[in-house]
Parts: C-alpha cells; structure tokens; sequence
C-alpha cells in the first residue's frame, strides 16, 4: 500500500531534501502499522510525540491503510 | 512592600505599605482582587472610576527561571467584564525589584490633548519607591518605535518602558499595553481587552521605571526558595519542548501552526476551516529555515525578559539579512496569516511590526480583519490590503475606528454573522469545533475567548499532561476548570505560562513552583493547593463578571459554531450548555 507522509520540526532529519510538511510517498506492505512506518523511516520511537492519520491522533499500533496521510510530529509545544 | 495609587485627577501619588490582606497575592490574585475590589461593575472602562493595576507575580523579580512577568488588570473596554492581561518584560521585574507589589492608576486627567508619563524611581534616602510625573504629550500620535528610543534618550539606557499606543489613545477595543523586549524595542505586550485604552483614557502614555539602587525582592526562606528554583530549572532544561535547542528555543511558538494544521484545528479565512494550504510555508519551521538562508546560518530564540531559560521569542529577517519583526508569534503569525487567507512570512511579519507600533492586540487585529475580508471590503488573500486596513486603525479614519474596535464590533458594522468572538473577544488560533476543550475555555473563562485561560490544547493535540480526543465533549468542562485554576495559579505566581509545559509531566518541577512561592512568601502552600488558590482567583472574577452583567447566559460559543460543520471533521461545536454552566458551578 501507498501512504503520504509528512515529517515535522526536527525529525526531518531522517529524510534527505525533505522540508518540514512537505509529504512523501511511502510503500508498505498490507496490514502495517505507525510502528511500522517509523521502523521504515528509521524514526527513533522516542523522538516521536504525536502521529496523525487523516488528522486524528492515533497510537503507534494502529493499522494503516492503503492511501492514508500521516503527520508525524516530535514533542512540541507554543501558545 | 508597597502599593503605589497614582491619581490622574490631581497628578498625585501615594505611596503606601502593602495591606496585609494582599500579602500573598502576586501577578493576577492581586490584579482581580484589587479590581474586584475598587471599581464599580458597571462602570464606563474608559471613565474615571475604572482602574488600571500592574501587578508583578509573587517571585518575579527573583532568580527563579522564567518569571519575569506581570499582570495588567482593569475593567475591559472589549468585554465589559474583568481583565488580567499578562506580559513579559523587564519592567516587570524592575517593578517588583523596587518593591512594588501593585501600582494602582486612578482617575482621569483633564482631556486637553496632554498626555503624563510616570517616572519611578527609588528613594534611597526615604528607602521607597518615589513617583514623578512628566509631560508626555510630544509622543502622543507618534508611532512607539519612534516614541521608545526617545524615552530611553531622556531617563537613560536602564530604564524599563510600559505604555500605550495611538490605538490606547484613540480608545479601541483594540489596544494593547506595551513593554519593552531586551533589545529596547516596543514589542512585548499585556495585548488582549483593550487595556491600552484604559491608559490612554488617564491621561497617562508611559511608566519609566529606573531600578538603580532598588533592594530586590525579600525572600524569606532563601533555602526553601532554592530549592524550588533549582527543581523549576531542572524540569525546564530536561523537558523536550523546553529545553535549550528544543521545540519553542528553536522554531518559536509559531510551532504549533503545522501540528494544529495536521489536526483540523487551525481556523482559516475566518474560521469557515480547520486546514489552511499555505499553512507550511508560514509555520515556526519556515521561520528557521527562511532566517537560515537570508542569515548564512541557524538562529536560535531570545528570551523576551531577563532570567528566562525557555527563550521562545524569534526574529524575522528580510531578504538582506536586515530584522523584519520580532516576535512572530503563533497568535500573530495566525490571526495575520492563515485566518486571512495570507501565506508570505514578509508579509505577516511587516502586519506584526505595524501593530507593536500602533499599539494593537494582534490577535484582535487579525480576527477583525477576517471577519471584514469575509464581509468584502477586501478579499481573503490580499496581504497589501490588510496591510493597509492596519494603517486605516493607526490613522484613526472612520474604517479604521470601525475595526480598532475589535472583532465583534466590526462584525456587527458589516452585519456578519459568522463572527468568532465571546464576550466580545476575539478567537484565538484553535478551532473550538475541532478542539471541544479549547471551545470550553473560550465559553467560559472571566476572560473572553482566551486560550490563556485555560489551555487544554496541551493534553488535545500536543499530548502534554496526557492524551485526550479533541473531538469528544467528553470529560471536556472538568478539564478546562481544572486548567483554568491551575492556569489563574500561576499567573499570580509570576511564571511565564509555558512552564506548564514541563512542570505538568515533571512533578518535580510542579512542586518546585510552590516551594519557590513558599519560599518567597512564607506561607505553606502543597501542589494541592494550586487548584485552591486559583479557583479563589477565578471566582472573585467570576463576581465581578455577573455584577457587570456578564452572568452565564454570555459563556456561549457563536451560533454558527453550532450549526455548520468545520471541515476536514465536518464538527459542530457539540457541548451542552450544562456542560458549559458546569465549569462554574462546580468550581
């Protein structure tokens, strides 16, 4: 399956030429998950605070599906 | 410890020994309670019984990290009800380092187009804090970045700077009180309710204060005091968003545009939206790197006050290197941006710089200018035009007076409907639809729409203090009581707000607040009471509120809110008004 992914703030980083919210197409096979597409990105897991899925919050086991956007945001904070 | 009442009547001052019923309030306890307490609910705000009070927090003024801050309390010309308006300065400090635990301005001086400046300065021979008054008038009309290198030439280069600008003098709704940064400029402010008109109605168009020779504040328990400081400084350096080179420290609080963005919870073109397409381009992230290529190199924050260690405040650069403005604020950099359908940083960034000068609350200026820019008298987009609307509100034309009166004012000369304000206070940059809390607070706080006032966005989208639905109702009205007190705590200790980030996943850090307070004041406050001494504040403004007519029939959210769904979620605002009531009649 087929997801758009964005990197936010510092985890960049983990992907040349990506800027901040620009997304990028990630292949995975059927049936994975947040934890997944961290390993895949080789984003450590405790850099990650938030992961959005179509814009809602969901857990790193969550099941992703074919098509899906995800956000992926390190701990930030403002106001 | 002292409290200065300053009579604009007579240009007279007293100075007076702190009443012992005040001696342990500090920032916003002392504000509410001495408003609450003097002025007449259903005063005109722009008359001579309303009050203007500062007050700097309990341990401002210490070493304790992050506390440089004060609180501006009055009868709020945008509301009608009570209004604490927290800034942070050096001249906070300084106040509190001359002893001044509130300076109290009363009266109204004669209108013959004069304008007074106050002069503080500490009389060493008498051991007090002494007032002078002096003539202002030259600066009156003038722009405060032409107005602020003047004041520093005549008092000196160790002067703090508070005032007002040509909005305060014109009595918007919209108009803010400012401070002085560290780099002299006009640019930190008590922005919201209008305060700055209550200093222009006086008379008054600035308070120099010169702390040469000053004694500091006493503590009295220096152990127990350093103690707290050292468990606030170690929360603040170890928690990830806090830290030195962290999330604020390096992209600003204009961090929060893409996280909020990603949530469907970021109010575009008037809040018709939840996602705005330029949204990236203007986020804290855009700032870094586009300061990164104009400068050669990366740019960290400043601290925006002396004894700060988050140090969130950016710089925006011009193409040439040169300073654009300072600081693009999430709230600026959204009210100026997303919600008018504008996307260049240059642009906000030059709307940021006009409103500092002018003297405007900039997330006033931007939601006014969204709900104009829906009513047609400019299109969504058009960044020259809002710029120019700007100018119209700092020239005082007719257009500008309709917008310098705020978001509801200018919605009603348009005949909008869809106008994002309560108690006649303009929204801040989190959609209520996609953030249930957030729109719990906004309903009901003392303040008017004010994410300040309780921010439970924290546990809604930024999984600080916990993990919580931003969609739910659910559990919503005890959360934002429970951020409300704990939020009206801490601003009557002194701290800057965003210390909650970390001291609400630190414990430590919680209990070093308290024993920093314990330390100062003597008194024996737990963590437990936090909520205790916060809802005591809440409910004197809450009194306060329902005598000037601001009862529970005004903690509701806009009509439109309720009926039209907010993309992407497609939400209404679904809290029931019991809900709503709930927060208050059962604090």
């Amino acid at each position: 399956m087929r997801l758009r992914v964005k990197l936010f703030a510092y985890l960049t980083r983990y992907r040349d030429n990506l800027s901040s919210g620009t997304p990028c197409e990630v292949d995975l096979p059927e049936g994975a998950t947040l934890a997944d597409l961290l390993r895949a990105l080789q984003v450590p897991d405790e850099e990650v605070k938030m992961a959005f899925v179509n814009g809602l919050a969901q857990p790193e086991d969550w099941q992703l599906k074919d098509g899906d956007e995800v956000g992926i945001f390190p701990p930030i904070a403002g106001g | 410890m002292w409290l200065i009442r300053v009579n604009m009547n007579d240009l007279t001052s007293r100075v007076e020994p702190l009443p012992d019923a005040y001696k342990h309030l500090g920032g916003r306890g002392m504000t509410s309670t001495i408003v609450a307490k003097e002025v007449p609910p259903l005063c005109h705000p722009l008359g001579p019984n309303n009050k203007l009070v500062f007050a700097p927090g309990i341990v401002t003024g210490t070493p304790a990290p992050t506390s440089a801050r004060v609180s501006a309390g009055a009868k709020s010309p945008l509301t009608g009800g009570i209004k604490e308006s927290n800034g942070g300065s050096s001249w906070a400090a300084d106040l509190a380092d001359m002893q001044v635990r509130a300076l109290v301005v009363e009266g109204q001086a004669k209108k013959n187009g004069k304008f007074r400046g106050l002069h503080l300065v500490w009389d060493a021979a008498a051991g007090q804090p002494k007032v002078e008054f002096f003539d202002a008038s030259e600066h009156a009309g003038k722009d405060l970045f032409e107005a602020f290198p003047k004041i520093y030439a005549k008092f000196g280069d160790k002067i703090s700077i508070s005032g007002c600008g040509i909005a305060g003098e014109y009595g918007y709704g919209n108009a803010g009180i400012v401070y002085n940064d560290p780099a002299k400029r006009p640019t930190r402010y008590s922005g919201r309710g209008g305060l700055g008109s209550v200093m222009g109605s006086k008379g008054l168009k600035f308070i120099v204060l010169s702390r040469e020779g000053s004694p500091g504040v006493p503590i009295t328990d220096e152990a127990l005091f350093d103690q707290g400081r050292k468990k606030m400084i170690d929360a603040l350096r170890t928690h990830a968003v806090t830290k030195p080179k962290g999330a604020l420290n390096t992209y600003g609080t204009a961090v929060l545009i893409n996280i909020l963005n990603e949530a469907g919870g970021l109010p575009t073109r008037n809040f018709s939206s939840g996602r705005f397409e330029g949204a990236a381009k203007t986020a804290g992230e855009a700032i870094f790197e586009g300061n990164k290529q104009r400068l050669g190199k990366e740019l960290y924050n400043h601290a925006c006050s002396p004894g700060c260690i988050i140090q969130c405040s950016n710089t925006w650069h011009n193409p040439d290197g040169t300073e654009a403005a300072s600081c693009v604020e999430y709230e600026s950099d959204w009210a100026l941006g997303a919600n008018c359908g504008i996307d260049s940083l240059d642009d906000i960034a030059t709307m940021v710089k006009l409103c500092n000068g002018y003297g405007l609350d900039t997330i006033e200026t931007g939601a006014t200018i969204g709900v104009v820019m829906e009513a047609g008298v400019i299109p969504f987009g058009d960044s020259q035009g809002a710029i120019n609307l700007i100018h119209e509100m700092g020239k005082g034309t007719p257009l500008g007076r309709i917008l310098g009166g705020g978001t509801a004012f200018a919605g009603k000369a348009y005949g909008m409907t869809r106008v994002p304000a309560v108690k006649g206070q303009g929204m801040p940059a989190y959609e209520p639809r996609a953030v249930k809390g957030i729109g719990i607070t906004y309903a009901t706080s003392t303040m008017g729409a004010d994410h300040t006032a309780g921010y439970t966005i924290a546990p809604e989208i930024l999984g600080v203090s916990g993990k919580q639905d931003p969609l739910t109702p659910e559990g919503k009205a005890a959360l934002s009581r429970g951020f409300q007190a704990a939020t009206a705590f801490i601003d009557t200790s002194g701290h800057c707000l965003f210390i909650a980030f970390a001291v609400l996943d630190i414990a430590s850090g919680l209990e070093g607040m308290v024993e920093e307070c314990n330390g100062v004041l003597g008194t024996q406050w737990t963590t437990a009471d936090i909520g205790r001494v916060g809802a005591d504040v809440l409910q004197t403004e809450r009194a306060f509120n329902e005598a000037a007519g601001l009862g529970k029939e005004t903690d509701r959210i806009p009509e439109f809110m309720l009926t039209e769904p907010l993309p992407p979620h497609n939400q209404v605002f679904d809290v029931s008004d019991e809900a709503l009531d709930s927060v208050y009649a059962e604090l």
